[in-house]
């Protein structure tokens, strides 16, 4: 099972430029979790921030028990074979071919023999799409497949933690999704924990367990996908729909009168940049290729959802039973409140979801670890909360 | 390494933190010579590469620097009425200060610029981060190999700029200013000694050693892109310079304290 990775106040500045403040959050290990935000809103420095590779202000990043901000040089090097990072230009070393990019980490970290370093290789880039271009040089190559090339090398290792910068940047939508899907599978095979940065709505729409996002230095919001997919914040809205009218403006804010013109101009009929249609809203998932394993991280995403559904707003609660089965439906003694069924408990529903619904704001972005007051539906508390089988943890702790 | 407190801000705090900054890389080049495994792939490939684009340079060089430092004594110790000791000058001069400073400012300019360059551009290309994501240092992998490199092409490099040097005084002496061959190899080691060599060895060493470090430290730390690249490489062989002038003042100042003159 991948490592999981705590980060508690996370602040970076540059200079008199802060670029974000007091990000706090949770990466559950074997999960995947996008981040999502506007260019600009320092989503490549967070992750460059994890890894250690710029020292945060102050605030503290665990993986293992070994805090990233704080620890020694050999710590900090003993913890970085744990990640896999793909960058946005893949950070192939450029007097290398691809083959000996992608088995530079092999033969600085392991004692392997030449033949099995090769089979190793040729499995990776494989996997990515890449046989026959293993004597090429970096420079030779096309963005996409320097791309490739760069997750290939990232993932020999069976890295415990990957990072990716923007996958889908100078990528084409089918590579895009073919991209996704391989993640997905990784994710399937290895139980790796997953960050991907991007600002693809439909990567974040269809890969991610957590979804998560930075704006005006702050992390909006980080949560179960459903939550911030079913969420009102403006911003969310805005981003996720790509419209010119909300807060997002082309410098990163923008000010009440260009947001008044703006509004004025949507309200004479001139279109906002978005498609008529809202995306916000709960889509399927993407699932591993069938022959896969199934991806364990799902189930345990489902036992800590579960457990934390009461603190979600109303919204999102009512988009993560839709997605259940009736059997999981069952196994959590929930019901959907869609259904004709259950139309005795809402009235009970309106009351509590009311003083829940306001998201609860960055820099607590964390779902507070209430214990469970026992959701909506027919059953008592205890049964609720108890879980059957789960082997998850509430997180804080460190591994 | 702990949460940093907030950056001092007085005149000067710029340039001291950039001072320590470097003082701390060639540090960690120090520490880092010494551990396992030794890059000798690079090393060999550096140590050609450095070579081989300032050999021809240094040779065309200390020529003439032979030549004018023979002439200037030459017409200053007839005036003295010294003839005799002209070589003997004319070799101190050039060991003990021609051929270190020609050897260094050569292989800053033409060795430590590309190895600036080349760093540089891995660094903007974020292949140096990569490298350390991956779990590997790029002190130990790149700037070792190449501070070594600086510092073993700057030591042979010396010999040959004496050799060089020397033979060029002898020329411009005999053939142009009418000297004695016999007087000119014979006062020699009149006044030079063993020490004057160890010295000019040492002197190359450090110097190579100087060169290595601020190239690479300019090339670690570009500011702003692919320009950024450009004015790194300005600034370290500006940097190297101006560094390698003032060491040299002071290892000088020390030896002639330290090691007594020839017959005193």
């Amino acid at each position: 099972m991948g490592a999981e990775v705590v980060i508690e106040g996370l602040t970076k500045s540059f200079g008199k430029q802060a670029i974000w403040r007091d990000v706090t959050l949770t990466l559950p290990p074997g999960e995947v979790s996008v981040m999502l935000g506007p260019s600009g809103t320092g989503k490549s420095v967070f992750l460059k921030s994890m890894i250690g590779l710029l020292k945060p202000d102050r605030g503290k990043c665990v993986i293992n028990g070994v805090d990233i901000v704080t620890c020694s040089e050999a710590k900090l090097y003993e913890t970085r074979k744990l990640f896999g990072v793909l960058f946005q230009d893949g950070a192939l070393f450029g007097s290398m071919n691809l083959f000996d990019n992608v088995a530079f980490p092999l033969r600085e970290h392991t004692k392997k023999s030449e033949a099995e370093i090769k089979r190793i290789v040729f499995e990776k880039l494989e996997l990515t799409g890449l046989q026959g271009a293993e004597k090429k040089l970096p420079g030779e190559i096309s963005g996409g497949m320097r791309k490739r090339a760069g997750l290939a090398r990232a993932l020999v290792l069976d890295p415990e933690i990957i990072l990716c910068d923007e996958p889908d940047s100078g990528l084409d939508p089918v590579r895009t999704a073919y991209l996704s899907q391989l993640l997905i599978d990784l994710n399937a095979q290895i139980d790796a924990t997953i960050l991907i940065v991007t600002h693809n709505i439909n990567l974040a729409r269809t890969v991610p367990d957590n979804l998560g996002m930075l704006f005006r230095k702050e992390l909006v919001m980080f949560g179960p996908r459903e939550v911030l997919l079913t969420s009102d914040e403006p911003v969310v809205e805005q981003f996720l729909n790509g419209r010119r009218l909300g807060p997002i403006g082309m410098s990163e804010e923008k000010d009440a009168a260009q947001m008044a013109r703006e509004q004025a101009h949507a309200d004479a009929g001139h279109s906002d940049g978005s498609s008529e249609e809202d995306v916000r809203g709960v889509v399927p998932q993407i699932e591993p290729t069938p022959g896969m394993p199934e991806r364990a991280g799902v189930r345990r995403r489902k036992d800590r959802v579960m457990r934390i559904l009461n603190t979600l707003p109303h919204a999102a609660q009512e988009g993560i039973i839709e997605s259940l089965t009736d059997e999981e439906r069952a196994r959590y003694g929930v019901h959907s409140h869609m259904v004709p069924a259950a139309a005795q408990s809402r009235p009970r529903l309106d009351q509590p979801t009311q003083q829940m619904a306001p998201v609860q704001p960055s820099p607590r972005p964390r779902p507070v670890e209430d214990p469970p007051r026992g959701f909506q539906g027919d059953l008592s508390d205890p049964q609720v909360a108890r879980l059957p089988d789960t082997t998850w943890k509430p997180p804080g702790g460190a591994s | 390494m702990t949460t940093r407190t907030a950056p001092a801000n007085f005149p000067g705090a710029g340039a001291l933190r950039e001072t320590g900054r470097l003082f701390a890389l060639g540090l960690d080049v120090v520490v880092n010579v010494f551990r396992r495994p030794f890059q000798t792939r690079e090393f060999i490939q550096q140590c050609w590469f450095i070579a081989s684009v300032t050999i021809l340079p240094t040779a065309l060089v200390a020529i003439p620097f032979g030549a004018i430092v023979a002439l200037q004594l030459g017409t200053l110790i007839v005036q003295l009425g010294a003839q005799s000791f002209t070589g003997a000058a004319s070799v101190l001069a050039i060991i003990q200060q021609a051929a270190p400073l020609v050897t260094a400012l050569l292989v800053a300019g033409a060795g430590g610029s590309a190895v600036c360059a080349d760093i540089g551009s891995r660094t903007i290309r974020e292949e140096i981060d990569a490298m350390e994501v991956l779990g590997v240092s790029p002190i130990q992998r790149l700037v070792v190999p190449r501070v070594l490199a600086c510092m073993l092409v700057a030591v042979l490099l010396n010999g040959l700029v004496s050799v060089v040097g020397v033979m060029g005084g002898y020329f411009f002496n005999v053939v142009l200013q009418g000297g004695t061959p016999g007087a000119y190899l014979a006062s020699f080691s009149a006044l030079a000694q063993l020490p004057d060599l160890w010295i000019s060895e040492l002197k190359a060493l450090i110097f190579g050693f100087i060169a290595g470090v601020v190239a690479s430290y300019r090339g670690l730390n570009p500011k702003g892109g692919p320009k950024g690249v450009g004015d790194a490489v300005n600034q370290s062989v500006v940097i190297t310079f101006l560094l390698l002038f003032f060491v040299n003042f002071v290892l000088t100042a020390v030896y002639l304290t330290v090691v007594p003159a020839k017959g005193s």
